[in-house]
């Protein structure tokens, strides 16, 4: 009797809730006399904010100019200048009738990391001729010397390519050393665990520019007299180990949420210390700090800017650079604007893939 | 087996542990939870050091040299109360990954053995699943299978139905019974008394670290020996 009572009684609906904008808006944006304050005066705030800057940036905005006094008298941003320098803050001081190779060495670099990135390339028989092919056409072509290109030395380097090879190789070296430090630090052996600790405790104790500085001016005393090793090969290091010891920590922690029951299996199957690292650890504990170690690949493509103390290049001091120009220094806002926009670029593309990596890890796709 | 001791700390686990265990007998290891069953199935595949006594498997002694161990190893197939399947792998994968990587055997040979096994362990259409799509029963039996493809002689079993609801226990078990029914050497740490009686060829009973009886089922069940046999199977035939 029971059962058909509550079987007879009519089903209860959830209360539908009245909805449309001005309900909406009432409640997120006027439910109370303080909010409703608060509301117009971040409203009256936002509006002249964007007032000012629809007039700086579009209405009054000089958008090409061959002559820096059209800009001044229109009182706007002047977005001539980047129209005007463009070359020397995209490519710094390599040698200008040369920008051929370094916009091609760039769509070389973007199609291979693209393709690198697309889980339907992830084959290693792809993969490793793709890169070698790269790495070997673009030293061609920022280089030279060779197939009638004119030689350029990496002291000429400069701007966005400059910026590319700091960040790819900090990235592709740091990763390895972050990786191996951060199991050297959960080692079986204690003199492995030691190293480690004390290797990623001094480098994260200090500034990059302090390592950069020592890298450039007081490693080569300790070289033997005659050898050199390369200036850029030198800071491209320092910035990916700075890198590494950051990214080992993150790693750290992916591999302490491993349980030891994994551990355990793979020793039961006879698999030796570095199988089971390989194959059964590090592929989890990367897809477990992946958000993490994304916020500091992301941060190590801007810390390529430091190298500002040490006189090279990157797209930020190339900028800097430019903007000396008494003609146009004025308008060095726009230029900075220009170069944050490529930053957030690269930045934007970055996270945005990160993200789409963990939604594939989501599933289950990789 | 002979006199083997092991501590954790000052906490003595195992106390001169002597067991010897023929070609294909099947040993259940029973007794009240921290009384050290599952440390002494651990110290046989050395994923815990035993500190006193010596252990030898197929007259191999198992110490510090990293060759022994491995040929220990290869000769013993584990399957864990918590399943321990890589779940970033597919049941497929989970399979092949240690003949290939182990064994250097070539991918496809590794994958028809696979498949030959999860057909034992009647799941073959979950092949390219991951571990974690499946059920716990499901997921337990892929483990055994995951042994048998490294072709083991002796396979160590720890509570493999402990984690798992009831209705889940029944297929575990069934595989269980048909490897022991192939002649497979079974040391099973249980408390499924059925599986005991019908399987066991001897039921050991541990307690604080000591073997307390050890005897065939008909006599261990209707016949003990030893009071405390007596009050363990009362309490856990009660519930
Ligand atoms: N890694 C460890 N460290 C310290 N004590 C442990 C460890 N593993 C197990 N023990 C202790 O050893 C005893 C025996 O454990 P175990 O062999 O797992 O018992 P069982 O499997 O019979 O329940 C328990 O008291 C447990 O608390
Ligand atoms: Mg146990």
């Amino acid at each position: 009797m029971a059962t058909s009572e509550i079987l007879e009684h009519p089903a209860e609906l959830p209360p539908v809730l009245a909805s449309g904008p001005w309900r909406w808006m009432r409640r997120h944006f006027f439910s109370s006399i303080g909010q409703t304050l608060l509301t117009i005066v971040v409203a009256a705030i936002a509006i002249r904010t964007l007032w000012f800057l629809l007039h700086w940036a579009v209405l009054d905005a000089v958008w090409v100019a061959a002559d820096p006094q059209v800009c001044r008298d229109a009182g706007g941003a002047c977005w001539a200048v980047i129209v005007e320098k463009h070359r020397p803050i995209l490519f710094g001081m390599y040698p200008y009738d040369q920008h051929w190779r370094l916009v091609l060495m760039i769509v070389i670099y973007l199609a291979t990391v693209i393709a690198s990135l697309t889980p339907a390339c992830w084959k290693r028989s792809l993969l490793i001729p793709m890169w070698i092919a790269s790495v070997t056409a673009i030293a061609v072509l920022m280089f030279g010397g060779v197939l009638g290109l004119p030689y350029v030395p990496t002291s000429e380097w400069g701007g966005l390519p400059l910026t590319i090879i700091l960040f790819t190789g900090s990235v592709l070296f740091g990763m390895p050393i972050a990786v191996l430090l951060a199991l050297g630090r959960r080692a079986p052996l204690p003199v492995a665990r030691g190293l480690s600790v004390v290797f990623i405790e001094s480098l994260r104790g200090v500034p990059l520019i302090t390592i950069l500085f020592v890298a450039v001016n007081i490693f080569p005393l300790f070289l033997p007299a005659g050898m050199e090793v390369n200036k850029l090969l030198r800071i491209t290091l320092s910035i990916a180990v700075f890198f590494a010891c950051y990214q080992a920590e993150v790693i750290r922690g992916g591999l302490q949420a491993i349980p030891r029951g994994q551990y355990e299996a793979a020793a039961s199957l006879n698999m030796t210390y570095w199988q089971t690292t390989r194959r059964i650890i590090l592929p989890q504990a990367l897809r477990i700090c992946l958000p993490a170690m994304t916020n500091h690949i992301i941060a190590a493509m801007k810390n390529t800017s430091f190298v500002i103390i040490i006189g090279l290049f990157d797209i930020l001091t190339a900028t800097t650079a430019v903007m000396q120009d008494p003609l146009w220094r004025q308008f060095y806002i726009e230029a900075y604007l220009f170069v944050a926009l490529v930053y957030l670029v690269f930045g934007l593309a970055l996270s945005m893939y990160a993200r789409r990596v963990e939604s594939w890890v989501a599933v289950g796709r990789i | 087996m002979n006199a083997v001791s092991k501590w954790y700390g000052a906490f003595k686990v195992l106390n001169e542990i002597s067991l010897e265990i023929q070609k294909g007998e099947r040993v259940v290891v029973c007794g009240p939870s921290g009384s050290g069953k599952s440390t002494l199935i651990r110290c046989i595949n050395r994923l815990e050091e035993h500190q006193k006594g010596d252990i030898y498997v197929k007259g191999i002694e198992l110490n510090d040299s990293v060759k022994n161990i491995a040929a220990i190893r290869s000769s013993l197939g584990m399957v864990f109360q918590s399943f321990n399947l890589f779940p970033h792998l597919t049941v497929l994968e989970n399979l092949t990954i240690g003949p290939t990587l182990v064994r250097h055997m070539k991918r496809k040979d590794a994958e028809e053995r696979a498949m030959h096994f999860l057909r034992k362990v009647r799941i073959p259409e979950q092949a390219h699943k991951y571990p974690l799509q499946l059920s716990g029963g499901q997921q337990q039996r892929v483990a055994i299978a995951r042994s048998l493809c490294m072709e083991p002689e002796i396979m160590l079993f720890d509570e493999p139905t402990s984690a798992l609801d009831p209705e889940m226990i029944k297929e575990v078990l069934d595989t269980m019974i048909e490897l022991a029914e192939s002649g497979m050497t079974m040391i099973v740490v249980t408390h499924e008394m059925g599986f005991a009686r019908t399987v066991a060829d001897n039921v050991i009973l541990m307690a604080d670290g000591n073997i307390v009886e050890r005897a065939e089922p008909e006599e261990f069940f209707f016949n003990p020996k030893h009071e405390r046999t007596r009050t363990f199977l009362d309490q856990i035939l009660k519930h």
